[in-house]
């Protein structure tokens, strides 16, 4: 793990988040939402869960920032108008992270280096899946076609 | 001792469920597969039973037990399991060959329904659920499948759902089991606390077994009592028999499923099944619990048979016998004939589904009419018919040698002319038989005798799906007997697990007689009142019963169920509507009030303080309102209904609980 | 020199933030969105931090709750996204100030 990567990939996934949280057009904060994933997903290759990194990228990029897109449009008259900023988030956010960053700064056990690791193979991950894991895995699976159906009933138009 | 046969025992309920959810999905459209569907399950469960039954006869008093471990919780395990002995046998072997001819049956009668499919669905679920009550080994697997039963007979109940009558009548039944079942479970709560078991039998740690039994002590009449509420509504016994009539709203094979079979079976089974518990603890041979048990038998016997008399849809006649079988087969429980109550709750379930069924086939002959007054003459129109349901009329009659029901009635006799406390019970029984033989007498001669009238004219034999299980409920209730009789009463025996000896002398006993002489007198009183009924004499009109025409108050009082619905509606029911009334003046005058009151009363104060600082009398309560107003707009700005308030309302909270803990550790 | 826990778990508080900030301050319905979007992603960042810093690697436990935690989050936002059509259809509008039935 090198330190110079982990910071220019930290620096890049905030300020893309940061932008996708600020940013006035809407189209624009979606794009960024997108980058600060790809961010995360470096991370993630960082820390050596290249698989989690992919199915990050697949899921957010391909599917979710995709989605907000097309919800961006469909709501399009709506979106032109100008909004303003509710200012007060703004402490708040600050002082979630300030608390949170104190605990973890005053909590010196895990100021700590990774260990050593055997690489984590994409066989490993599906033998476990489709044993321990195989009943939270169908789960899953039945939550996201509800889901899906769900989501669908809630789309489908009105009856006058 | 572990058979093989209890760990696969859980197929024979299994095999209707099964084909309960797949008749579910099937389209309307796909009447021939559903019924199919639904007959396999039966007979794949019946034919478990068979080979389960024949198990049993190897070893006298057989009882094997499957126990499994439902979820722990902390230390305790909750268990539950099967248990197969000679009453889960027997009573596996009727409810799923009575339960097979209704289905056959019912292919015939409901044919014309737009909600086949849905129907043999329901059927299937309400078998598979008596059958799993049957095989329970433990009061809460026994209580699953007691309400999954309530909840079949609400479903078939109120299957015409179109009708306003029969979703009536669906929430009557299903409201006055439930009142019922309230004291069943908290008897299983109570024995659960006792005794830290609801398994019947765990080798020797179950709650019926003397280990058990010893930790219950007094408490067990109590416990007795409660569970015993349970059978008095899922039963049909006096007070809570009202629904039983009602129910009569749903499909035919409906009525002859819940009457014969399942439904109203389970209340007298778990009788006889938690009997130890009844007989915990005698005094002078009986208990108290037991005692009750008697009286509320004798009461349900004798008023449903005077209630029967009168009756005139010719499907309530059946449901006011079966109320008054069962308060007989109460009574028999009660004074320790256990296997006669069982015996003839067996009978009574061949002869009563062939008595239902064959009325369905004469409402299905009769285009739908359900008025015994407006039938007769049926006997040579409907044959088939006739001949089955005069076999069924003797046999709950209980004319004796040839009728199974005539047997088992004599041994109830028998118990309970022995039973010490008093003969009360004895004679009134007595009464009850005459009085069965009456209603019967009368029901057959107004359908099947005399002219035709009204619609009857174009009655029509029913098809043959709807004959055979009639033809065949018919023979089982003639060979039934034999069984049964005192002669070889090898049914018995096999409940009791004694030794069963032939000997051909016993046959004939001075009960015998008795029984020979009452019913005698019932049917020769119904023949002798009833032979001109359906046509006028002298005065009387021919739509009028002559019983109705000679005392017609006291007929009226009958016609009405003695008014027993009528007094719960102005008691029970007008106090739950009282109360309900009450509880909503409350709301809206009482406690609206009193917030409202609370509320002028700030308000005054507020105004009294505006003014007070207003005047510049004490600049400080000026101070005050203020505060008070500013303090009243933040309240109401955090209630602005805008999520993100919340939001931020949460992650404030969240931190304050961090930094909380961060500051504790 | 490699980064320690306490540096991924401070990106991934960040990250946190800034989500908590978009879900709290904009005004666009879909913004709500993107935030818990960015909060339940930190929270994976976490999982597979301390994960990887653990003394166990097999079973692989954090990256495990990651994969299902993103199949759930997926879940949530095709349902979200439809609840915003859905309100936008109804009020003709997706601005959460306007959108205040529940105020007491």
């Amino acid at each position: 793990m090198n330190s110079g990567a982990f910071i220019l990939i930290a620096i890049f996934t905030l300020a893309a988040a940061l932008a996708a949280a600020t940013l006035r057009k809407l189209m624009h904060a979606a794009l960024s939402f997108a980058l600060a994933f790809v961010g995360l997903a470096s991370s993630f290759f960082l820390l050596g869960a290249e698989f989690v990194g992919l199915a990050l990228v697949f899921v957010y990029i391909g599917a979710v920032a995709v989605l907000i897109v097309f919800t961006i449009l469909l709501t399009r008259r709506d979106v032109e108008k100008d909004r303003g900023f509710n200012w007060g988030g703004v402490p708040i956010a600050v002082a979630v992270f300030g608390g949170l960053t104190w605990s973890i700064l005053k909590t010196q056990s895990i100021a700590i280096v990774a260990p050593r690791m055997p690489a984590l193979t994409v066989k490993q991950i599906g033998a476990a899946l489709m044993t321990s894991y195989v009943w939270p895995l169908q789960c899953v699976g039945l939550l996201l076609t509800a889901a899906l159906i769900g989501a669908l009933i809630l789309v489908i138009e009105e009856k006058r | 001792m572990n058979s093989w046969i209890v760990t696969y025992l859980w197929f024979v309920p299994a095999a209707p469920f099964v084909a309960s959810l797949i008749i579910l999905t099937l389209s309307n459209a796909r009447r021939r597969s559903a019924a199919a569907l639904a007959i396999a399950g039966q007979i794949a469960a019946l034919a478990m039973s068979i080979l389960a039954f024949g198990q049993t006869l190897q070893t006298p008093g057989f009882r094997v037990v499957q126990n499994f471990t439902w979820f722990t919780f902390g230390e305790q395990a909750l268990r539950l399991g099967f248990v197969f002995d000679p009453l889960g046998a027997a009573m596996l072997l009727m409810v799923a060959l009575a339960g097979l001819c209704i289905f056959v049956f019912s292919v015939g009668y409901m044919a014309e329904d737009k909600n086949f499919t849905r129907f043999f669905a329901y059927l299937s679920f309400f078998s598979g659920a008596m059958l799993g009550l049957v095989i329970a080994n433990s009061l809460l697997l026994l209580f699953i499948f007691w309400e999954l039963v309530g909840l079949a007979s609400y479903l078939l109940i109120g299957f015409w759902i179109e009708r306003p009558r029969a979703a009536e009548a669906a929430k009557k039944a299903f409201i006055t089991t439930r009142i019922g079942d309230m004291g069943f479970f908290l008897g299983i709560l109570w024995l659960y606390g006792r005794s830290g078991t609801l398994l019947f039998y765990d080798r020797g740690n179950g709650c019926l077994e003397s280990a058990g039994l010893a930790m219950l002590g007094a408490s067990a009449t109590f416990i007795a009592l409660l569970i015993f509420c349970g059978a008095v509504g899922k039963s049909g016994q006096f007070p809570l028999h009202v629904w039983l009539p009602d129910a009569m709203e749903g499909p035919t094979p409906v009525s002859a499923l819940i009457h014969a079979a399942t439904m109203v079976a389970a209340g007298v089974f778990l009788v006889a099944r938690v009997y130890p518990l009844f007989s915990l603890g005698p005094i002078n041979g009986v208990t108290p619990s037991l005692t009750v048990v008697v009286w509320i038998g004798v009461t349900t016997a004798l008023m449903a048979a005077l209630i029967a008399i009168a009756q005139a849809d010719i499907k309530r006649v059946l449901a006011y016998s079966t109320v008054s079988q069962l308060g007989l087969m109460m009574v028999s429980l009660g004074v320790g004939g256990v296997a006669a109550g069982i015996m003839h709750l067996l009978a009574h379930g061949f002869f009563k589904a062939l008595l239902f069924l064959g009325a369905g086939s004469v409402i299905h002959g009769c285009h739908g009419e359900q008025d015994i007054r407006k039938m007769g003459g049926l006997r040579r129109l409907m044959p088939v018919t006739f001949f089955t349901y005069a076999v069924g009329m003797m046999a709950l009659s209980g004319v004796p040698f040839f009728f199974s029901g005539g047997w088992t009635k004599e041994e109830i006799l028998h118990a309970t002319a022995s039973w010490a406390p008093s003969h009360a019970p004895y004679y009134l029984i007595l009464a009850g038989v005459v009085l069965t033989a009456l209603y019967m007498t009368r029901q057959v001669i107004y359908v099947f005798f005399g002219n035709p009238r009204a619609t009857a004219e174009h009655a029509h034999e029913s098809p043959r799906a709807m004959t055979m299980p009639l033809i065949v409920l018919a023979l089982c209730a003639i060979f039934f007997s034999v069984v049964l009789t005192p002669a070889w009463p090898w049914l018995h025996g096999y409940l009791t697990g004694e030794p069963v000896h032939f000997e051909i002398a016993r046959l004939i006993q001075p009960m015998l007689f008795v029984s020979l002489v009452l019913v005698g007198g019932g049917v020769a009183a119904g023949i002798w009142i009833y032979r001109k009924a359906g046509a006028p004499e002298r005065d009387r009109p021919a739509e009028i019963d002559p019983l109705e025409y000679a005392q017609p108050a006291l007929f009226r009082f009958l016609a009405n169920g003695m008014w027993i619905d009528e007094l719960y509606d102005r008691t029970v029911i007008a106090f739950s509507w009282a109360s309900a009334r009450l509880s909503d003046w409350m709301d809206r005058y009482f406690w609206d009030g009193l917030v409202r009151g609370f509320g002028a009363i700030a308000q005054l104060f507020g105004i009294f303080t505006t003014s007070v600082g207003e005047r510049g009398i004490n600049a400080g309560v000026d101070e005050t309102t203020v505060g008070t107003r500013g303090l009243g707009r933040l309240i109401s700005a955090a209630h602005s209904g805008q999520i993100q308030t919340y939001l931020g309302a949460v992650a404030i909270g969240m931190l304050a609980l961090l930094l909380l803990y961060a500051w504790l550790a | 020199m490699t980064p320690t826990l306490q540096a991924f778990l401070i990106v991934s508080t960040a990250l946190f933030s800034i989500g908590l900030l978009a879900a709290l301050s904009r005004r666009h319905a879909i913004f709500i969105l993107i935030g818990i979007e960015m909060m339940l992603a930190a929270a994976n960042l976490n999982f597979i931090a301390f994960w990887r810093f653990g003394p166990h690697h097999q079973p692989p436990i954090g990256v495990m709750i990651a994969l299902f935690s993103i199949a759930i989050a997926a879940a949530e936002a095709a349902v979200g996204l439809a609840m915003v059509i859905a309100v936008y259809r109804h009020y003709r509008t997706t601005n959460v100030d306007q959108l205040d039935q529940l105020r007491g």
